[in-house]
């Protein structure tokens, strides 16, 4: 088993783990998601139809409507936002969605996540000490 | 991150409980952004205290008001429940999800209007303007060159950003609700200099002219840049405040670009050098005949069936102009028994088209003028649509999603002809 430790900055704090899901796109807000079923619904999306519920969601960032955090604040509510965020490209959207879904994220890591996590892997996000720490589910 | 004394009475309870909520969300934002400080904003366009069936339902005997309990629990984030206050600083509310004279026919159920109403009341008792409109520049709200604003709504971000030169990050509904108790929001992105510049090129190479060349463009250029911000230079006209409408709402669907800047016309980008100011260009992306082609299929990926059964204009909401546009080219024909017409904008703009007779016009011809919403906002469109005809990039970005329908993007007279003969028979590509 390949384990690989990512440093970066918090975003938000706290520890969580999990499988992860992996864009190498940006993650589509209102308009292109439904937080009840949390899924992506946007329709050229390379995630169109996957449910991000309980993920460690890996992406480059966020787009789209400034509808954003209150789509994955809603998700919250609904019981399907991820359970953590590993990005690389900060934005208000992003960042607001963030701290209204109060998971562990974290950005501006040592190594680009989008070249060494993907779907499957599993992630342990520790937000407060901007640590992300992947198992791959396939040796490398 | 460094707080002024005011901004520490704030988070220290002695200006209220709410506003104390208020910056403690504002805080949690600003340290996630690593922002290092906040600015002063007195112009705010969020949609405080609104709710769509879900909230209402989900806050149902959650707080001794449910008005209450959505600003506290949802807008501010807060695990406390708050009395809301009234807003200290210039608020407008953005869009909403019915239109309040043709709600009936938009499909919305009275109870949900009600609570639109309602919601609207809560927040016109909380001195909120009612604008109503996704496009709060073309109804009064136009800040001047530098002002910090705290503004929702992607098309009108850009706009304010781009063509007014003022300063707004893309806000979210929190984040809005939160500065118009405070009148902070984090000094961070396009509140900075260094941060405006462009980083992206995109020459233009074939003639850009009319409001959908504009939307192509525009979805284009939030296609290749994403979230940076575009330097346009080339053989384009001068746009005016519609195909700015039109191009900044594309790029910023396709994409997420919030400022973008064309050498010659935008008030930040006097040239192509003073546009990208100490930045190194990151990438040159050329528009040509092939791109645009392949822009002009991609927005239209989602269609296949030519029989239209419903044609929207109006996104974002349409100016005067463009309604005006569209009765001429009615022409006092009248659309097909198979085809339905609605046309969305604010309800400054309808007051004048109805002043004007435009309103009229658009319903002998079998069409409705609607305020307040959009097909994509209020999840409504006439029963039974399988296919929609939209003249806004944007609008067919997003529909087909939502709805769950096909979507032909053209120009505003191949959509008008659509409603008219039912077919989808563009004229203009």
């Amino acid at each position: 088993m390949t384990r690989i430790v990512l440093h970066g900055r918090k975003v938000v704090g706290g520890r969580a783990e999990g499988e992860a899901l992996v864009t190498h796109g940006t993650v589509p807000g209102w308009g292109g998601v439904n937080p009840v079923q949390g899924v992506i619904t946007e329709v050229r999306h390379e995630l169109r139809g996957v449910s991000f519920a309980n993920t460690i969601l890996v992406c480059r960032g966020a787009k789209g409507s400034s509808g954003w955090s209150a789509m994955y604040h809603t998700a919250r509510l609904a019981g399907t936002a991820p359970k953590a965020l590993v990005f690389n490209e900060m934005t208000t959207k992003i960042a607001l969605g963030a701290v209204v879904m109060r998971i562990p994220s974290v950005t501006d890591l040592d190594c680009d996540p989008l070249d060494v996590i993907e779907t499957g892997d599993w992630v342990v996000v520790d937000g407060d000490r901007g640590i992300v720490e992947i198992e791959k589910r396939r040796s490398i | 991150m460094y707080l002024t004394d005011s901004e520490k009475e704030f988070l220290d309870g002695k200006r209220g409980k709410a506003q104390q909520k208020a910056m403690e969300l504002l805080v949690r934002y600003a340290e996630a952004l690593g922002a290092e400080r906040f600015v002063d904003t007195n112009n705010v366009c969020g949609v405080p205290g609104s709710a769509n069936p879900f909230l209402q339902n989900y806050y149902k005997d959650k707080g001794t008001s449910e008005y209450d309990a959505i600003f506290s629990y949802f807008d501010l984030d807060s695990d406390e429940l708050v009395e809301a206050p009234q807003a200290l600083v210039s608020t407008c509310c953005l869009q909403g999800g019915a239109d309040p004279d043709n709600w009936k026919i938009l499909g919305t159920k009275p109870q949900v209007f009600n609570i639109y109403k309602d919601r609207e009341q809560f927040a016109a008792d909380h001195g909120v303007k009612i604008l109503k409109t996704c496009t709060p520049y073309i109804v009064g709200n136009t800040p001047a060159r530098g002002e910090h604003c705290a503004w929702m709504e992607s098309s009108a971000v850009v706009y304010c950003n781009s063509v007014l030169g003022a300063r707004t990050n893309t806000e979210g509904r929190e984040s809005t609700s939160a500065a118009m108790l405070t009148g902070k929001i984090p000094d961070w992105g396009f509140h900075r200099d260094e941060f405006r510049y462009g980083s992206h090129r995109i020459d233009v190479e074939i003639p850009i002219e009319s409001v959908m060349d504009w939307g192509m463009l525009g979805y284009f250029v939030g296609d290749v840049v994403q979230e940076h911000i575009p330097v346009l230079t080339g053989k384009y006209g001068r746009p005016d405040l519609i195909r700015h409408k039109h191009f900044g709402a594309a790029a910023a669907s396709s994409g997420g670009v919030e400022m973008y800047h064309i050498a010659g016309i935008t008030p930040e980008a006097p040239t192509l050098e003073a546009a990208f100011g100490p930045n190194k260009t990151v990438a040159t992306f050329k528009y040509g005949v092939a791109e645009r082609k392949r822009t002009y299929d991609a927005i239209n990926s989602s269609a296949k069936d030519t029989n239209v059964d419903y044609v929207m204009l109006g996104c974002p909401h349409a100016a005067l102009e463009q309604i005006e546009e569209a009765c001429r080219l009615l022409d006092g024909r009248r659309i097909s028994a198979n085809s339905a017409l609605w046309i969305f904008t604010s309800r400054a703009v309808k007051e004048q088209a109805q002043a004007r007779g435009l309103t009229e016009i658009v319903a002998k011809a079998g069409g409705v003028v609607m305020t307040d919403t959009c097909s994509a906002f209020a999840q409504a469109i006439p029963p039974g649509t399988k296919v929609a005809a939209l003249d806004s990039a944007k609008q067919a970005h997003y529909l087909p999603a939502i709805m769950n329908i096909q979507a032909w993007f053209g120009s505003t007279r191949d959509c008008i002809n659509a409603a008219i003969t039912g077919k989808w028979n563009p004229e203009t590509f």
